[in-house]
């Protein structure tokens, strides 16, 4: 399992990465008090007298992704290529592929570790009522791929350009289209102009895709929807550093 | 072991390397030189597998750099040009981790990164981040991370370059020391290191090789191998060089200095008459006052000049 090791130590590095710089506090932090604020206050946790999570606080996952997971994506490839440490990653004795699994894989278990630290909420809402924690668990699952697509993503866009700044902003963009495709003011224009379009889009969407797994409902064509926009995305960061190189 | 055959790269339409050919074998040291833009540091990318050929082949250890990348890779030991190294990490972090993909794993591990510390003098940085190091510090724990692995094959791009004098002495003995038992191919602009540490040194210039040989042989190309410098006392500069035109060996004179009665002139030999030259100009000012009468070895920027740039070189001289 020699191709597992190589994946990560290149995780490992990654996720150190991480931690030296502030930004990984940062964005725990403001994570966090997004989640908190619009789930008690903003998602009307309290006036809804049910003991629930999903609404309120799942809901608003894909638009706090939209700013954060590119955040967090953005040095993935960009930083390497500024600084030229590419050049030793991709000279090393390891496949591209290790290098561009090992760190996608970093950044989405800080991503996972963020979620995680959402906890409180959990505990809360358990403490009120009696909510279905098995829902609450799929929910979680989904957000977490959400934000893997999201990510994967990003990776693509980092891998395009030396400059963060750049890929942050392509990749919010990229990211904006999967949720517009699903988000209901966009669907219901849609259905005026184009009604034969609608099932197209919004099959590209993650609002749709996400919707399951609120529901408490694990879909195998969900999954499947998230897994492959992953690992199109990753292959496609495999081809644009591949061109690169080719000169 | 590093075998490079009909090599070339394009970027774009521009051919950055042009049909390149040559070999390094274990216990050889090349030098590699050109101007800037020569190419040197692509020809180093695609033997380390960073860059795909755009025609030709390299092999290393007998592995095709494309076809068998991985067991390539594992025999090399790189330097990248401007010696690259993760910010984000202490020296002690980034050894650890370059040894670790390397697939040294614990005692192993220690081992080899205490070996590397040691050989590029980081004790006093361990712990520092690379961010904050020095400009030569963070080249050295570049060069440490590309022989922690102790490999056959060491690609080194420019390792003094912002090294100081003290460091560069000591590179240069270890690039030697290291160099019986490796290949080892590194690229430079300080001609003296080519003295110093290569056996062997490979001129390129706009992608093309121009000159390969021992450092001796590229010395011999030069107009200077086997000029010679002669300093007399009170005797007008015409005159010598009038009288040294009548050598039949001497193909040109050049004043070098003409100053308060004291005359230095530089005789060049014609081809194939090297070494009698100094007698016979020593002969032909036997009756001057002779201060200085000197055979000159072949100059390596000269020859350097003359190949790279052959229009200016002869003012130069
Ligand atoms: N990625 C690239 N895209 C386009 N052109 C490139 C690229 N990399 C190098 N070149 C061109 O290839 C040529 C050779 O560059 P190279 O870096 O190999 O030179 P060098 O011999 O290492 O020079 P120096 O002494 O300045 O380091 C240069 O003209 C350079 O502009
Ligand atoms: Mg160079």
């Amino acid at each position: 399992m020699n191709a597992w090791h190589n994946v990560w130590t290149i995780t490992k590095r990654e996720l150190g990465a991480y931690f030296t710089a502030p930004l990984a506090y940062v964005f725990i932090v403001i994570f966090l008090l997004l989640c908190g604020f619009f789930t008690f206050f903003v998602g009307g946790f309290f006036e809804r007298q049910e003991a629930s999570l999903v609404r309120p606080f799942f809901d608003w996952h894909p638009w706090f992704y939209l700013f954060l997971v590119p955040a967090v994506g953005m040095r993935l490839w960009a930083e390497e290529r500024r600084v030229g440490t590419i050049e030793l990653l991709l000279t090393m004795p390891i496949t591209a592929w290790q290098a561009i699994v090992g760190k996608f894989l970093a950044s989405w278990l800080f991503l996972a570790l963020a979620l995680a630290l959402t906890f409180p909420v959990v505990l809360t809402v358990n403490y009120l009522g009696d909510p279905d924690n098995g829902v609450i668990l799929t929910a979680y699952i989904g957000s977490w791929l959400m934000a893997g697509a999201y990510l994967a993503i990003s990776c693509i866009t980092s891998a395009l350009t030396r400059s963060q700044v750049v890929s942050f902003i392509i990749s919010l963009v990229v990211c904006l289209f999967l949720i517009l495709a699903g988000f209901p003011p966009v669907i219901n224009v849609l259905e005026q102009v184009a009604p034969r379009l609608v099932d197209l889009v919004t099959s590209f969407s993650v609002m749709t895709h996400f919707e399951g797994f609120q529901k408490g409902v694990l879909d195998s064509r969900d999954l499947l929807f998230f897994l492959s926009v992953i690992g199109f995305s990753l292959f496609t960061t495999s081809v644009i550093l591949r061109t690169h190189r080719a000169g | 072991m590093i075998k490079v055959q009909n090599l070339a790269k394009l970027f774009g339409t521009k051919r950055a390397v042009d049909d390149v050919s040559f070999s390094v074998n274990r216990g050889e040291v090349l030098g590699f030189l050109g101007p800037n833009g020569a190419g040197k540091s692509t020809t180093m990318r695609v033997i380390t597998g960073f860059l795909p050929p755009s025609a030709g082949s390299v092999t290393v250890g007998g592995f095709d750099v494309v076809e068998h990348a991985i067991q390539a890779r594992r025999l090399i030991g790189y330097l990248p040009e401007n010696a690259p190294a993760y910010t984000d990490m202490t020296v002690l972090g980034f050894l650890n981790f370059a040894a670790e993909i390397r697939g040294l794993r614990g005692e192993a591990r220690k081992q080899a990164v205490g070996r590397a510390v040691e050989m590029c003098f980081l004790e006093s940085v361990l712990h520092q981040s690379v961010e904050t190091l020095s400009k030569g510090y963070r080249h050295r724990t570049c060069f440490a991370q590309s022989i922690i692995h102790d490999p056959d094959v060491l690609v080194l791009d420019e390792p003094t370059d912002g090294l100081d004098p003290n460091q560069k002495h000591e590179v240069r003995q270890l690039i030697r020391r290291m160099g019986e038992k490796k290949a080892i191919i590194f690229s430079t602009h300080i001609l003296e290191e080519v003295d110093a540490a290569c056996t062997r040194a490979i001129i390129i210039d706009r992608g093309k090789i121009v000159a390969n040989g021992t450092p001796q042989e590229l010395r011999q190309k030069s107009e200077w191998a086997g000029a010679v410098t002669l300093r007399v006392r009170n005797v007008a500069a015409g005159t010598v060089s009038t009288r040294l035109y009548q050598v039949p060996q001497v193909k040109r004179v050049t004043v070098v200095e003409d100053k308060d009665g004291h005359v230095t002139v530089r005789a060049f030999p014609r081809s194939g008459a090297n070494g009698a030259l100094v007698a016979a100009v020593g002969e032909a000012a036997r009756e001057w006052q002779i201060e200085q009468l000197q055979a000159e070895e072949g100059r390596l920027d000269e020859v350097f000049r003359s190949i790279t740039m052959p229009d200016t070189a002869k003012e130069a001289a």
